[in-house]
């Protein structure tokens, strides 16, 4: 059974190449395009990993982070921030808050699958 | 009921209560609660320039020019308005040199000179009493009438000439004895009369209270208002040619003669020098006497030709003189309640000028006359150590008594023959010289004694030549020959028409003349020699008053003496227990217990020179401090060596002040530029902060997707496509966010070119709609434009106005629903602006979004698919565009109800400049 992961972010050109990409690496990939259908989507699918934009309308990544930490069904959803801010306030609030990993924008397509990898246990 | 005991009662009375505010202001004074140091008293203490000749004379002189009477009162107005700093300087001189009159003042500043102060006094005592001889005519003339009441009976006229003349003497005699005990019931330090000066502000008050209510009686109780006089008398063919008396040729020269003497004559009179200068307890009372002064002179002023002409018509052809209308109107009426309020008034008038004018004169007779000449030939006088504090005061009181009884000689003798107000000019012609003397010596160091003595006496002389001899010729006493043959029967020394000079009033000819000679004398002989020692050195006190701060004097004496001998002297003058407080005040003042461990430097001497000073004049307060310290006196080399250090120092310091202030310039500048480039740091901070955030996003998208094609050379050709694509489109978002980012940056910053022409917003707009005709041919959507036949033109950018237009529509293509969208853009005119509006029939916008729109980088979209391509500055841009031309860009929307974004667009705009930033 492949593992399934979430892609939340508000940009269509990011979500497409990430999606072909974790396709292609024969991952089950579920997208949303803002924060309360990333957390909707969290809740109904239970993915195993949530790559998770920071600046997304309606709910930003944070919260939606804040709020899968806070529900105990979802304990078991890795979280990877991806953010186009790389301030280290930024990195460290993220983490702060319960994420697994943290990801600066532009990242490489290789580091994106390792850091993937490492956060299922692959 | 007017009888003669009725009328000397009342006078009584009045003087008495004069007397009683006097006593209080005095006793307030030693209790330190002054009752003059308010600035509204000095205003109306000055008032004192208003006379009888003012009280009654106006009138006259009215009756006989129109509005001639009037620039006696403008001089003063413009010297108050314009000259101001003069009275300024001359108070901060006065009070750092004690000095206690005009003639102690030119003394003073010529090296404090006997000489010249006697000069001054008798300059100032023989140009005077013809002044005080006018008070005693008018107000003796007012007795004499009111005796005849009910009848009105002109004084002077034959038969009640010597009743006239007894009336004179006693009323002479009244006020010497009035004056005496008001004036010189001690000697003060500083020459000061606090209570006397209450006692003027209140006869001030008394004079226009009486004047004003003669004038409303006249005004409306004779006649009905000014309109109603004044219609009366251009009706009256003599008359209306008074009131068409407009000054021209020999008129505008008398008027200009009549302008400055009597501005002359508010600085130098010995009663307006005391009242305004000496008697000033605070500088800053002259900010309000500045205008308070002046409508004082209005108000005394404003029914003068009312009462003239009301006189006029209602005495025509009766012999009344229009001197005594103020008096002999309310007469005729049978008005005796106002008929002794304006006795009372006249009274006042008098008496305060007699008061004040007495005492000034007194004091400069017994200071720099009668003193000096004592010091020189009673040398006893120094080695006694009598109490000489009461000499002083019979001194002052005989030269009180001697001044009065020479002003009832004056009007015996040529009283008769003048109009009150042709009296009062050659007073003020006299006094007049003292002008080149005094402000020379303020403003130039290079006037010296002997320049002085010789410019007043000059002038002195002619004006006695040219004016008050041919005063007394024409009164009879002496040969009118001297008149019209000239002395010794010269024709070119005709008095008034010396050497030749005719065409001009006999006060312009004395003014001309006497001037002439008395600058020319000053001038010339006082650039004969340089300063010396003395004159160089009070040159530098009055000269730089103003400046200086520090005691010059104290620091060009040197010499040895004791403390006892300088409070003993000082005792002597001022009585033991003066001198005792005074050196114990001036002890603490400079850190000492007492003034015996004190040592007799410098400051010491010129201390106790000035307290002496005060009681006998600067003149003689010199002689008789030399007398007990021992000077060595300072050779000139010395001397100019001080003052040299000292105007080093002063220029140095200005040096300084002027280099401190570049200093302090340069830094404002500085902090200036700091605090903008602060700005433009913030504001670049910010942007760099949102861009950095938006270029890497679009960075991500064509990283992977360059790596995923870098990675997978045999993926599918569609996807290729698809992925090229994408990385094409988003490099291209890069470069519109470059531009963009940069373009705004320009316009917050400034420094954006503005490129301004007259335009027609309707082609702007044909041509944006057909630039994007390609978006919504795409999108399947309509534009439908409406604009109006004609558009007035504006002044404006075309470029950026596309550039908004451009915008705004891209935005609401965007939005619009393939196949059914519609957007309509409208040009309207509205009143002064006119209106763009661009409507969508799209989602519309929430609320909460409609301003956040406008925020740079703030984009709004729900889904994915309505995610807008755009870099978030758009319209930031467009509305800073809009807002550069003096509109405003917003929008209007309702969520499923499409959105319309409005701009305008001031048609004032095509005035305003285009450089607001610049070029």
């Amino acid at each position: 059974m492949s593992k399934k992961i979430l892609i939340a972010d508000d940009e269509q050109n990011i979500v497409i190449s990430i999606e072909f990409l974790l396709r292609r690496e024969g991952f089950d990939v579920q997208v949303a395009g803002d924060g309360e259908e990333a957390l909707a989507k969290v809740r109904g699918e239970k993915p195993d990993l949530v790559l998770l934009d920071v600046m997304m309308p309606k709910m930003n990544g944070f919260d939606v982070c804040q709020a899968v930490r806070a529900d105990p069904d979802l304990s078991d959803t890795r979280i990877l921030m991806l953010t186009a801010k790389g301030r280290d306030t930024e990195v460290s609030k993220g983490l702060g808050l319960g994420a697994d990993g943290y990801m600066t924008k532009p990242f490489s397509t290789k580091e994106l699958l390792a850091e993937v990898r490492k956060l299922l246990g692959m | 009921m007017l009888d003669l005991s009725v009328i000397i009662a009342v006078s009584l009375v009045y003087l008495g209560l004069l007397f009683a505010v006097a006593w209080w202001g005095d006793q307030r004074a030693d209790r330190g609660r002054s009752l003059i140091a308010n600035p509204s008293t000095y205003a109306l203490s000055m008032a004192v320039y208003c006379t009888t000749w003012t009280f009654y004379g106006s009138v006259g002189r009215a009756a006989v020019s129109g509005i001639g009477f009037l620039p006696v009162y403008l001089g003063p107005t413009l010297v108050m308005a314009l000259g101001w700093f003069l009275l300024l300087k001359m108070i901060r001189i006065v009070k750092a040199n004690r000095i206690t009159s005009i003639a102690d003042f030119i003394s003073s500043r010529y090296g404090k000179s006997h000489r010249l102060g006697g000069l001054v006094t008798i300059i100032a005592v023989v140009g005077v009493i013809p002044y005080i001889a006018l008070q005693l005519k008018a107000v003796s003339s007012s007795i004499s009438l009111l005796l005849g009441y009910p009848d009105i009976v002109m004084p002077g006229r034959s038969a009640t000439t010597s009743v006239a003349a007894d009336i004179s003497f006693y009323v002479a005699l009244i006020l010497a004895a009035f004056t005496i005990v008001f004036g010189t019931r001690h000697l003060d330090a500083t020459e000061r009369h606090e209570g006397m000066v209450a006692a003027i502000a209140l006869e001030s008050c008394v004079k226009l209270v009486s004047f004003t209510a003669v004038g409303v009686f006249v005004t409306y109780g004779m006649y009905n208002g000014f309109g109603d006089i004044f219609q009366r008398a251009l009706d009256d063919p003599s008359l209306r040619q008074l009131l068409g008396a407009v000054p021209s040729g020999q008129g505008y020269t008398s008027w200009f003669s009549l302008l400055f003497l009597s501005a002359m004559a508010l600085l130098f009179l010995p009663r307006q020098f005391q009242i305004a200068v000496v008697e000033n307890v605070n500088e800053e009372h002259l900010r309000r006497a500045a205008w308070l002064f002046p409508l004082y002179l209005l108000l005394i002023n404003l029914f003068v030709l009312p009462i003239a002409l009301g006189g006029l018509l209602h005495f025509a052809g009766q012999g009344v003189d229009a001197d005594t209308f103020v008096l002999t109107l309310p007469m005729a009426l049978r008005h005796e309640g106002l008929v002794l309020l304006v006795f009372i008034g006249g009274l006042s008038a008098g008496t305060g000028m007699v008061i004040v004018e007495t005492i000034a004169l007194s004091t400069m007779v017994c200071n720099d006359l009668v003193m000096p000449l004592l010091l020189r030939s009673h040398k006893t006088l120094l080695d006694d150590s009598r109490d000489l504090s009461r000499l002083l005061l019979t001194i002052r009181r005989g030269a009180i008594a001697l001044i009065l009884l020479l002003g009832y000689l004056y009007f015996r003798l040529a009283g008769e023959a003048y109009a009150l107000v042709a009296i009062g000019l050659i007073s003020f012609s006299a006094v007049a010289q003292f002008a080149p003397a005094l402000i020379g010596g303020m403003y130039w160091r290079g006037g010296t004694r002997g320049g002085a003595m010789a410019g007043l006496s000059a002038g002195f002389l002619v004006w006695a030549y040219t004016l008050l001899l041919p005063s007394f010729a024409k009164s009879g006493w002496l040969p009118a020959d001297f008149l019209t043959q000239g002395l010794f029967g010269i024709d070119l020394l005709r008095p008034q028409q010396l050497f030749g000079l005719t065409g001009v009033d006999e006060i312009s000819h004395c003014l001309f003349w006497s001037f002439f000679a008395n600058i020319g004398a000053y001038v010339g002989v006082s650039l004969l020699r340089p300063p010396m020692v003395a004159e160089a050195t009070q040159a530098t006190v009055f000269v730089d008053a103003l400046k200086d701060t520090g005691q010059r004097g104290a620091a060009l004496w040197r010499g040895r003496a004791r403390v006892g001998d300088l409070r003993d002297l000082v005792g002597r003058f001022l009585g033991p227990g003066r001198a005792q407080t005074a050196f114990a005040a001036f002890a603490k003042r400079h850190g000492a217990g007492s003034a015996d461990e004190m040592e007799a430097d410098a400051r010491l001497v010129q201390f106790a020179e000035s307290l002496l000073a005060g009681a006998i004049g600067s003149a003689s307060a010199r002689v008789m401090v030399a007398s007990v310290a021992k000077e060595e006196p300072l050779s000139i080399e010395e001397v100019m060596n001080i003052l040299d250090e000292a105007s080093q120092l002063r220029s140095y310091s200005r040096e300084l002040e002027r280099k401190s202030r570049q200093l302090q310039a340069a830094t404002t500048e500085l902090q200036e530029a700091n605090e903008r480039l602060k700005e433009l740091d913030r504001v670049k901070d910010d942007i760099m902060s949102s861009v950095t955030h938006e270029l890497r996003t679009p960075l991500t998208s064509i990283r992977a997707f360059s790596e995923l094609l870098h990675d997978d050379p045999k993926m599918h050709l569609a996807d290729r496509q698809r992925f090229l694509g994408l990385v094409v489109s988003e490099t291209e978002r890069l470069t519109r966010l470059i531009n963009q980012t940069l373009d705004l940056a320009k316009i917050e910053s400034g420094r954006a070119d503005w490129n301004g022409c007259e335009l027609d917003l309707t082609e702007v707009i044909d041509r944006s709609v057909a630039a994007t005709s390609q978006l919504f041919r795409e999108k399947e959507a309509q534009v439908i434009v409406d604009l109006p036949e004609n558009s007035p033109l504006i002044l404006a950018d075309r470029d950026r106005l596309i550039q908004v237009m451009l915008n705004l529509l891209s935005n609401a293509v965007k939005f619009l629903t393939p196949g059914s969208g519609e957007v309509r853009v409208r040009l309207r005119v509205l009143g002064e602006a006119l209106e763009v509006s661009v409507a969508d029939n799209g989602p519309g916008i929430r609320p909460e979004d409609q301003q956040l729109i406008f925020e740079k980088f703030r984009q709004v979209g729900d889904t994915m698919t309505a995610k807008p391509s755009g870099t978030g500055l758009g319209l930031p841009i467009s509305r800073r565009i809009v807002e550069h031309f003096g509109g405003r860009l917003w929008v209007e929307s309702a969520v499923g109800e499409g959105a319309t974004f409005r701009f305008t667009l001031p048609l004032t705009s095509a005035r305003q400049p285009l450089e607001a930033g610049p070029a």
